[in-house]
């Protein structure tokens, strides 16, 4: 657990750190832990592995790599099916998704070695999912009755916890659809982009014990009796509750609500019960948790929160992919020196802006903010390992352009294998 | 911003573009943003650029993830506004955590004199119903919270000069400031629907500027943009669109197009290092062309943004740009950035 085990990482000149303002402070510390890499190549070409999970919180680039895995999954010969949350406009135009249709759709051009593998893209459309949900389950005489409900609109349509349970009504549906292993053998997922990953694990319960709890049965109790009659079942605290309600929001109200919870309580009979299916199939061996964060510290902060409840809930935990990390091109030539040489060769001629030694400046200016990015970025990320020293990691470097194309994918899902070599 | 000068740098007061900001009518600045582009460091910026020359100004998080505490440094914040930083010029930033719980409560007393309530509501889980499942209601409570706070009243004046929240992201921020509208949508009569039209009154009038802050990248533009529309469909005043972390111009457009055309010249800047005793890495021919590449990724990143920019023009909102710090934000990053936005027509 050296420095020099690390020359896998050619993105962190080894000989910049400690020349830094840390350095007094790092020489009284114990040695920063170096994380094992992460053999994403591995994973994928795994037939054990049935379900990747891409998490992390927003913005951090859980698309494009879910999207890229899923690619070459399907170049290493897998049958794939990639349930996208929001994919950018260009990216999913790529992949042959113009319409959120909730359907998997063959991308085209995409077969592995002797035309084995395949890939199917889905863009995730929470309000179409739930209206199935609705369509499916409900008594045929009530579909409709749901559907026009006004709560059930607000309900199914805004963001916070509905989606993340419908990405996991979806993810449930594709498990069940693949058990045969006919229609595919993998199913890669993006997760919502929630400010914490965590809301992907605790929507669905959240929603589904709401569901189950008492408050439910006061909603549901009927609008007139929503004081006395539940009071007089569940005892004087409910009776104040009631009460309460009423004051609050008003009979007429009520009444739209308890209709609402009604009609969704007979739809949910075994609303639980799906969630914690969908929750167990998590916890099974063939899931693989790919905790996605850029090298900032709030996603850090973030992934190490996702990483601990991972663990807690003994879930499958593959490993941490850092994401848009800054690659240093020339570890040779540390910060310091190029601003030094850039000032000297700015001394030099300071009067004509387009003379050879201003570019060659600028060049040494630019290498200079790469290298205290790249400094920054791998301060960050040891002290992520030092507390999770058993957390694979892999790397996938910054791109100087977005990445819309399939040959795009490739090259960040190439550059994430690699980096374990 | 216009696309005459890609690539030079631009003065600094022409940051703004061909709309120049001017929110000195507005006392609630609501920052939005999507994810991972900075959203809580700038609502904290412009909380310390709002309060500098001595005014009180507060910063006011709504998503329950102590991120104020985080960019200020400080032990989590309790729930209560308390002083967080001061401003140039004898100013003061109070921050407050809304927990929508103590909203909740806060807002059951306030408006239906009920005092004891609470631990019956959450015994049966509707504390627990309005504040984490039902988004809509706790998205009520917390732009209900927001609004008394700016109509609060100290002796004669307002309490707050300016009131700043770091709100949702911008894919949730006009859902977000119309719960309310909603609210009374849905509740037709009665003190909800009194509470919900005051609430609407106030984020729909011009004291109130909701500011995106984005990247110069595709899906944060995209969403930008998106959010302007939301944002317009239900009436809510934009502010300005905050462009953080931009690469620095460091090339000239001459330097630029010769990157472009045939690559930088590295015979050139192998004398130029020599010239100033890096013999090393001039005689490495890697390190030569990892310089090389380093600039080509430059210039292609700059190209992008510039196209990035372009989308954002012409939308007639200012645009105000903060440059990458390579070391990372601590506190006193925020108040360098405190005066950027200063110096481009904020407070």
């Amino acid at each position: 657990m050296t420095d020099e085990s690390r020359t896998s990482s050619p993105t962190v000149g080894r000989r910049l750190r400690g020349a830094g303002p840390d350095e007094q402070t790092r020489t009284h510390l114990p040695r920063p832990h170096t994380a094992p890499l992460l053999d994403i190549d591995q994973v994928i070409s795994d037939p054990g592995t049935r379900i990747l999970l891409c998490c992390g919180s927003g913005g951090v680039g859980k698309t494009t790599t879910a999207a890229a895995l899923a690619l070459r999954a399907a170049e290493h010969g897998r049958k794939v099916v990639v349930l996208t949350i929001d994919p950018a406009r260009r990216l999913a135009q790529s992949m042959g998704l113009v319409e959120l249709d909730n359907t998997p759709r063959p991308v085209p051009g995409v077969t592995g070695p002797d035309g084995e593998g395949s890939l199917d893209a889905m863009m995730l459309d929470m309000k179409r999912t739930f209206d199935e949900l609705v369509e499916r389950h409900a008594e045929p005489g009530r579909v409709q009755q749901i559907l026009d409900n006004p709560f059930y609109q607000s309900l199914s349509t805004s963001l916070a916890g509905t989606q993340e349970y419908m990405a996991m009504e979806k993810l449930g549906q594709l498990a069940q659809e693949s058990q045969d292993g006919e229609n595919w053998d993998l199913i890669v997922v993006d997760t919502p982009p929630s400010r914490s990953a965590l809301d992907f694990l605790d929507a669905p319960n959240r929603l589904g014990s709401f569901l189950d709890g008492r408050f439910v049965k006061i909603l549901s109790a009927p609008a007139r009796g929503a004081g006395r009659g539940v009071g007089r079942i569940f005892g004087a605290g409910f009776s104040l509750v009631g009460g309460m309600m009423n004051k609050i929001l008003g009979t007429q109200m009520i009444g739209e609500v308890s209709t609402f919870v009604t009609a969704l309580d007979s739809i949910f009979g075994g609303f639980r019960n799906r969630a914690e299916q969908t929750y167990a199939l998590l916890q099974e061996e063939g899931t693989a948790f790919l905790v996605i964060a850029a090298p900032e510290p709030d996603a850090l902060r973030e992934a190490a929160y996702f990483v601990d409840r991972l663990q807690a809930e003994r879930m499958p935990l593959t490993g941490l992919v850092l994401n848009r990390v800054t690659r240093v091109n020339v570890e040779d030539l540390s910060a310091e020196q190029a601003v030094v040489a850039a000032e000297r060769l700015d001394a030099t001629d300071s009067d004509d802006p387009e003379s050879s030694s201003r570019m060659s400046a600028a060049m040494l200016r630019l290498h200079a903010d790469r290298v205290r990015s790249s400094q920054r970025q791998h301060h960050l990320a040891e002290r992520f390992t030092s507390a999770h020293p058993q957390v694979p990691m892999g790397e996938i470097p910054a791109l100087a352009d977005d990445v819309h194309d399939l040959d795009g994918l490739r090259k960040v899902a190439g550059m994430l294998a690699d980096h374990s070599r | 911003m216009s696309d005459t000068a890609p690539g030079s740098t631009p003065p600094p007061d022409a940051h703004g573009g061909a709309t120049e900001a001017d929110w000195s009518s507005v006392r609630l600045h609501i920052v939005s943003g999507k994810g991972g582009t900075g959203k809580t460091t700038m609502a904290a910026a412009l909380a310390i650029a709002l309060a500098t020359g001595g005014r009180k100004v507060l910063l006011v998080e709504v998503e329950g993830r102590q991120g104020l505490a985080q960019v200020f440094n400080t032990p989590p914040l309790e729930y209560g506004e308390h002083r967080i930083a001061g401003a140039p010029g004898g100013g003061n930033v109070f921050a407050l955590s809304v927990e929508p719980e103590a909203a909740m409560l806060e807002y059951l007393e306030l408006f239906y004199n009920i005092k004891r309530g609470g631990a019956a509501l959450r015994r049966v889980g509707a504390v627990d119903f309005a504040t984490t499942i039902a988004p809509g209601l706790r998205d009520v409570l917390l732009t209900g919270k927001v609004g008394e706070s700016v109509r609060r009243k100290e002796g004669r004046g307002f309490l707050w000069d300016a009131v700043v929240v770091d709100a949702p992201p911008t894919g949730r921020i006009a859902r977000f400031l119309t719960a309310n509208s909603e609210a009374s949508d849905l509740a037709r009569v009665g003190p909800i629907k009194n509470q919900a039209t005051l609430v609407m009154g106030v984020l729909r009038s011009e004291q109130t500027a909701v500011h995106l802050v984005t990247l110069l990248e595709e899906m944060p533009v995209q969403e930008t943009v998106d959010g302007m529309a939301d944002l317009a469909a239900n009436q809510l005043p934009m502010g300005g669109i905050i462009v953080n972390m931009t690469r620095p111009h460091l090339l000239s457009d001459t330097q630029m197009a010769t990157v472009r055309t045939d690559g930088p010249d590295l015979d050139k800047l192998a004398d130029d290092l020599r010239s100033v005793g890096l013999e090393s890495t001039a005689d490495n021919s890697a390190a030569l062309d990892g310089l090389g590449v380093e600039a080509s990724d430059h210039v292609t990143r700059v190209d992008m943004e510039r196209d990035e920019r372009k989308r954002l023009s012409g939308h007639d909102v200012p645009l105000l740009e903060i440059p990458q710090l390579p070391e990372g934000i601590d506190v006193a990053a925020l108040y360098g950035i405190a005066e950027l936005l200063r110096e481009q027509g904020v407070a």
